[in-house]
C-alpha cells in the first residue's frame, strides 16, 4: 500500500538537518509521497524504514520491456487513470495475428499489409510492432518454421509466441530469444515450466486465466515463484467482459493500489470479432482504456490511419502540447520567387501543411509566427493568429530581405484576415488558400500556373 | 489474499432527457459502459445526418448511397430509416449558410416541418456555420415544430439567448449547448442557458468534437473531466447528456476525403471514411457521449453492434 506524507514523516529521524535537500523532514516526506524524490536522499533513516518506504513508493504499475536492439519497447508504468491527471506514458503496441493453420494466401496478405503500413505522422514512425503467432496445429516443427518464414519477410516486428504448451514455448524461445519475443500462455497448470523458460531468457511472459479472480491468484503464484516481467490476460473474449477486465485490472493497480495487477495487459481484439470495422471500434476503446498490447486480425491503411493517429493523440503529454519553432521554413528547392504560405506553430498543423506542400512538389516557404501553439481557428479565436502576429513574423524573420515575392497565402479558415494583413503590410497581397490542407497541392499548382500566365 | 474487484460509486448522475416522444438519453451514474459499477442509463443513441441541400462536398462513396434521395430531405430521411433504422435523424440546414445558398428562415422551417410530419423519429436540427443566421433560423424552425422535444444543435455563446428563448422555452424543444473543448466554457454556457429559464431537463450539450488525430486528445480530456465533475463532484451544471456530431468532423479529414488517385498507397477510400467515422464515434462514446451523429450506413451498423455488445 502507498503511504501518505504524514505516514512517511512518522518514519523519519526528524532531525531537520536539510541534508536531503529539503528544509524539513516534513517537506521531504511530502515530496516523497508524491514520488518527487527518493528515500535514499535521507542518510539517517533506519534500514527498516528504508525498506518499508522503498516498497511503498515503488510504482504501482510495473514498466516491462520486450523486443531487442532498436526494437525494444516499454509497456506499463502508468500512474493515472485519466490523462489529464498527469499523462499516459507507454503507448499500446499493435500486433497482427498469425495462426499456423492459416492459408498461405491469408498469411501473405497480412505480411503485405504489415510491410506497406509504414509512414510518419508528426515525426512519429507508424508501423505494426508485433506479429502474434498462435500455434493451433500443435506441431512444434511446423510452428517454428512458420514463424521463421513470416519473420524473414517482416523485418520490423517482434514475435509474440502464443501457446500453452511449454515444450513448444521452450523451442521457440530458444530459436528467437535474440529478438526479445513475448511468450504468452502461462496458466494455472503450466506456470512453473513457463516461468522457468521466461526466466532463463529474461522474456516478457503473458499470463492467462479464465477470469480476474483466477488471474489474481495465478499472478501471486508467479510472483512467489520469483518472476515479475508479466503481461496480463483475464480471459475476456467478448467485448463486455474484456472491457471489464481492462478497466478493473487497471483500477486494482492504481486505485486499490494493489500491485498484483500492476502489469500491462493484452487485448485479443482479433478474437472478439471478425469484422474489420468492429475491430477499429474495439481497438479505439482499448487505446483509451487501458490495453498495452492490442492484437488485431490485420492492419491495412484504413485501420492504421485512425488507430495510430488516436494513439498518438492520447499519449501526448497534456502538459506539453507539441509546438514547432517559429521561423521561416524552406520546403524543397525553394528560391526567392517561390510561393510563401503562413500557418500556425501547432506541431500537428505544421506537419500536415508541410506534408501537403511536399506532396505538391512545388518548392515553397512556410512562415510560422507566434500563434501560441494553437491550431488555426483556436489561435485565431484566442487572438494569437492575426494580422499583427503575422506582420510581426514577416519583419522578425526578415522575409522581405530574403524573398522577392510579396504575396502571402493564408489558411482558408481565416479568410477574414485578408484585408487586415494587407493594411498591416503595405506592398503585400494576401491570397486566401484552401480550408483543408489536403487541397493544397492542387491549389499550389493552379496558383503557379496563374502567376506564369 | 483474495481478489477484491474495485468499484467506483458516484453521488452524481447524468440527467435523463427525452428527445422526441420517447428516445431517452443519459440517466447513468457510472462512467461510460461501466456496467460493473452501477446503472449505465439509457443506451447511447445513433443518429444519421442528412442535409437540406445536395451534399456536393461529400465523398463519392456517400453520394453513391444517398444520391438518389438527396434532392429531397424527406425521401433521404425515409431511406435512412428503412435501410439503417437509426434512433434519430439529424437534419443539417447547410442551405442556410449566408456564404452558400442563404436560404431564408421560413424556407428552413418548411423543410423541418415536412420532416416532422412525415418522419416518426426524433429530429436533431443542426444549423450552418453562421451563429447569427442560426439564431434567426432556429427561432423560426422551433416555432414551426412546437412541443416536439426536437434537439436544436446548437446554441453557442453568441446566440444562446435567441435559441434558448425560442427552442427551449417558448416552443417546447430541446437546446444543445455547444462550447469549445473546455470544461469551464461548457459549465458557463449551461449556467447562462438555465439562468435564461430553460429547464436543465430540456438541455443537452456538445462540449466540442473533432476527428481522431485532429486535436482529439483535447476532446477526450474535456469529456473525461466533464463526466468526472458531473458524477464524482455531483456538479449539476454539467449533468446534461452529451451529443457529438462525429460526421461533421470526420468526413472532411484527409483520411476520408483523399481519393485513391490522391493517395494510392492508402487504398480504398470508402473504407477509410468509415474507419475514421467509426473510430471517432467509438472514441467519444468511450469518454461519455450519449448520442453520436453519423453518415455512413456501415458506421451505423458497426457502432450499433459496439454499443449493443457493451450494454448487453
Ligand atoms: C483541440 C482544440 C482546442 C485545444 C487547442 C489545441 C491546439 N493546440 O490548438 C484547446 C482545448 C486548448 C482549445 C482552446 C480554445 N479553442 Co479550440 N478547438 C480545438 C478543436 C477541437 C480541434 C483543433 C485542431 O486541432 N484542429 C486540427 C488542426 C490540424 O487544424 P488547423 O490548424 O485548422 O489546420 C487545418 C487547416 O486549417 C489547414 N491549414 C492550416 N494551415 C494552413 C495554411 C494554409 C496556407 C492553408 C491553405 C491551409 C492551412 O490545414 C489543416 C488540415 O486541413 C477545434 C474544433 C474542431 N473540430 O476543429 C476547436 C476550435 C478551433 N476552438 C475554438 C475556440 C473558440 C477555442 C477557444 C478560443 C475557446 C475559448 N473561448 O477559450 C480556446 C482558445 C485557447 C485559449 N484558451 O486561449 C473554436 C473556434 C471557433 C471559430 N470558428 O473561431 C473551434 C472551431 C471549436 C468550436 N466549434 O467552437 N481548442
Ligand atoms: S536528511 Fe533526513 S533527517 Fe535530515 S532533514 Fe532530510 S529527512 Fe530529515
Amino acid at each position: 500500500m502507498a503511504l501518505n506524507g504524514m505516514e512517511i514523516y512518522k518514519m523519519l529521524p526528524k532531525k531537520n538537518c536539510k541534508e536531503c535537500g529539503f528544509p524539513t523532514c516534513l517537506a521531504f516526506a511530502m515530496k516523497l509521497a508524491q514520488g518527487g524524490t527518493q528515500a535514499e536522499k535521507c542518510p539517517y533513516m533506519s534500514a527498516d524504514a528504508r525498506a518499508k518506504l522503498a516498497e511503498a513508493t515503488a510504482p504501482l504499475m510495473k514498466t516491462v520491456k520486450f523486443g531487442a536492439g532498436d526494437r525494444t519497447y516499454s509497456l506499463g508504468g502508468e500512474t493515472v487513470l485519466f490523462r489529464h491527471e498527469k499523462t499516459f506514458v507507454n503507448k499500446p503496441r499493435f500486433a497482427v495475428m498469425f495462426d499456423d493453420s492459416m492459408s498461405e494466401d491469408e498469411v501473405s496478405k497480412k505480411i503485405n499489409n504489415i510491410n506497406s503500413v509504414n509512414y510518419t505522422r508528426i515525426s512519429e514512425e507508424m508501423y505494426v510492432e508485433i506479429a502474434a503467432f498462435r500455434c493451433s496445429t500443435g506441431d512444434k516443427q511446423k510452428f517454428i518454421s512458420f514463424i521463421k518464414k513470416v519473420m524473414q519477410t517482416c523485418s520490423k516486428v517482434v514475435p509474440m509466441i502464443i501457446t500453452e504448451n511449454p515444450e513448444i514455448v521452450f523451442s521457440a524461445a530458444e530459436e528467437f530469444s535474440g529478438l526479445g519475443p513475448i511468450l504468452y500462455g502461462a496458466n494455472e497448470q503450466n506456470y512453473e515450466a513457463m516461468v522457468g523458460i521466461a526466466k532463463k531468457y529474461n522474456l516478457l511472459l503473458g499470463v492467462k486465466a479464465p477470469d480476474q479472480a483466477n488471474l489474481y491468484n495465478l499472478v501471486q503464484k508467479i510472483q512467489n515463484a520469483g518472476y515479475s516481467e508479466l503481461l496480463l490476460d483475464a480471459g475476456g473474449r467478448n467485448l463486455k467482459t474484456a472491457f471489464d477486465d481492462m478497466v478493473n485490472m487497471r483500477r486494482t493497480a492504481l486505485l486499490s493500489q494493489d500491485r498484483t495487477f500492476g502489469y500491462p495487459s493484452v487485448a485479443f481484439v482479433c478474437d472478439m470479432t471478425k469484422d474489420k470495422m468492429m475491430e477499429v471500434a474495439i481497438a479505439t476503446l482499448f487505446i483509451e482504456k487501458y490495453a498495452s498490447i492490442i492484437i488485431l486480425n490485420d492492419m491495412d491503411y484504413s485501420m492504421a490511419l485512425p488507430l495510430f493517429a488516436l494513439r498518438q493523440n492520447i499519449y501526448t503529454d497534456p502538459q506539453r502540447p507539441m509546438r514547432i519553432e517559429q521561423g521561416i521554413y524552406k520546403i524543397g528547392q525553394a528560391d526567392d520567387k517561390s510561393p510563401l504560405l503562413v500557418t500556425v506553430d501547432f506541431a500537428l498543423t505544421y506537419f500536415i501543411v508541410s506534408g501537403e506542400v511536399e506532396r505538391s512538389k512545388v518548392p515553397a516557404w512556410i512562415l510560422i509566427p507566434d500563434a501560441g501553439g494553437y491550431s488555426v481557428l483556436t489561435a485565431w479565436a484566442s487572438g494569437k493568429f492575426n494580422a499583427k502576429s503575422i506582420a510581426k513574423a514577416i519583419k522578425e524573420f526578415e522575409v522581405e530581405g530574403k524573398l522577392k515575392t510579396r504575396e502571402l497565402i493564408i489558411p482558408g479558415k481565416v479568410a477574414v484576415l485578408k484585408s487586415d494583413i494587407e493594411d498591416e503590410l503595405p506592398g503585400w497581397k494576401v491570397i486566401v488558400g484552401t480550408r483543408e490542407a489536403a487541397a493544397l497541392p492542387a491549389f499550389l499548382k493552379d496558383y503557379l500556373q496563374e502567376k506564369a500566365s | 489474499m483474495a481478489y477484491k474487484k474495485p468499484s467506483q460509486k458516484f453521488s452524481g448522475k447524468i440527467r435523463e432527457v427525452t428527445i422526441g416522444s420517447d428516445l431517452k438519453l443519459g440517466g447513468e451514474s457510472t462512467l461510460p459502459f461501466y456496467s460493473f459499477d452501477g446503472d449505465t442509463g439509457a443506451k447511447p443513441a445513433i443518429g444519421m445526418e442528412i442535409w437540406d441541400i445536395l451534399p456536393e462536398s461529400w465523398p463519392q462513396s456517400l453520394k453513391n448511397i444517398f444520391g438518389e434521395y438527396a434532392h429531397d430531405p424527406v425521401k433521404w430521411a425515409k431511406f435512412c430509416m428503412e435501410k439503417c433504422n437509426p434512433d434519430f435523424i439529424c437534419i443539417k440546414l447547410e442551405g442556410a449558410n449566408p456564404e452558400g445558398n442563404d436560404k431564408s428562415p421560413d424556407e428552413c422551417a418548411a423543410v423541418v416541418k415536412r420532416l416532422a410530419d412525415e418522419i416518426p423519429l426524433p429530429l436533431v436540427i443542426a444549423g450552418c456555420d453562421s451563429d447569427e443566421k442560426n439564431a434567426k433560423v432556429f427561432t423560426k424552425v422551433a416555432e414551426a415544430v412546437p412541443d416536439k422535444n426536437y434537439v436544436f444543435l446548437s446554441a453557442v455563446e453568441a446566440n444562446y439567448k435567441e435559441i434558448g428563448a425560442a427552442a427551449g422555452m417558448a416552443y417546447g424543444n430541446i437546446v444543445s449547448a455547444e462550447s469549445s473543448v473546455d470544461l469551464n466554457l461548457a459549465k458557463q454556457l449551461n449556467i447562462l442557458i438555465t439562468q435564461l429559464g430553460v429547464k436543465p431537463e430540456r438541455m443537452v450539450m456538445n462540449p466540442g468534437c473533432s476527428a481522431v488525430g485532429y486535436g482529439f486528445e483535447y476532446v477526450v480530456t474535456t469529456m473525461d473531466r466533464i463526466r468526472l465533475a458531473a458524477l464524482d463532484q455531483n456538479d449539476a451544471t454539467l449533468q446534461m447528456p452529451i451529443i457529438s456530431p462525429v460526421s461533421f468532423e470526420t468526413w472532411k479529414a484527409k483520411e476520408s476525403a483523399a481519393t485513391e488517385n490522391d493517395m494510392p498507397e492508402w487504398g480504398n477510400q470508402e473504407d477509410r471514411g468509415i474507419a475514421m467515422e467509426v473510430a471517432t464515434a467509438a472514441g467519444v462514446l468511450a469518454t461519455g457521449s450519449n448520442a453520436v451523429i453519423l453518415r455512413h450506413p456501415r458506421s451505423v451498423e458497426v457502432i450499433r453492434n459496439f454499443i449493443g455488445e457493451l450494454t448487453a
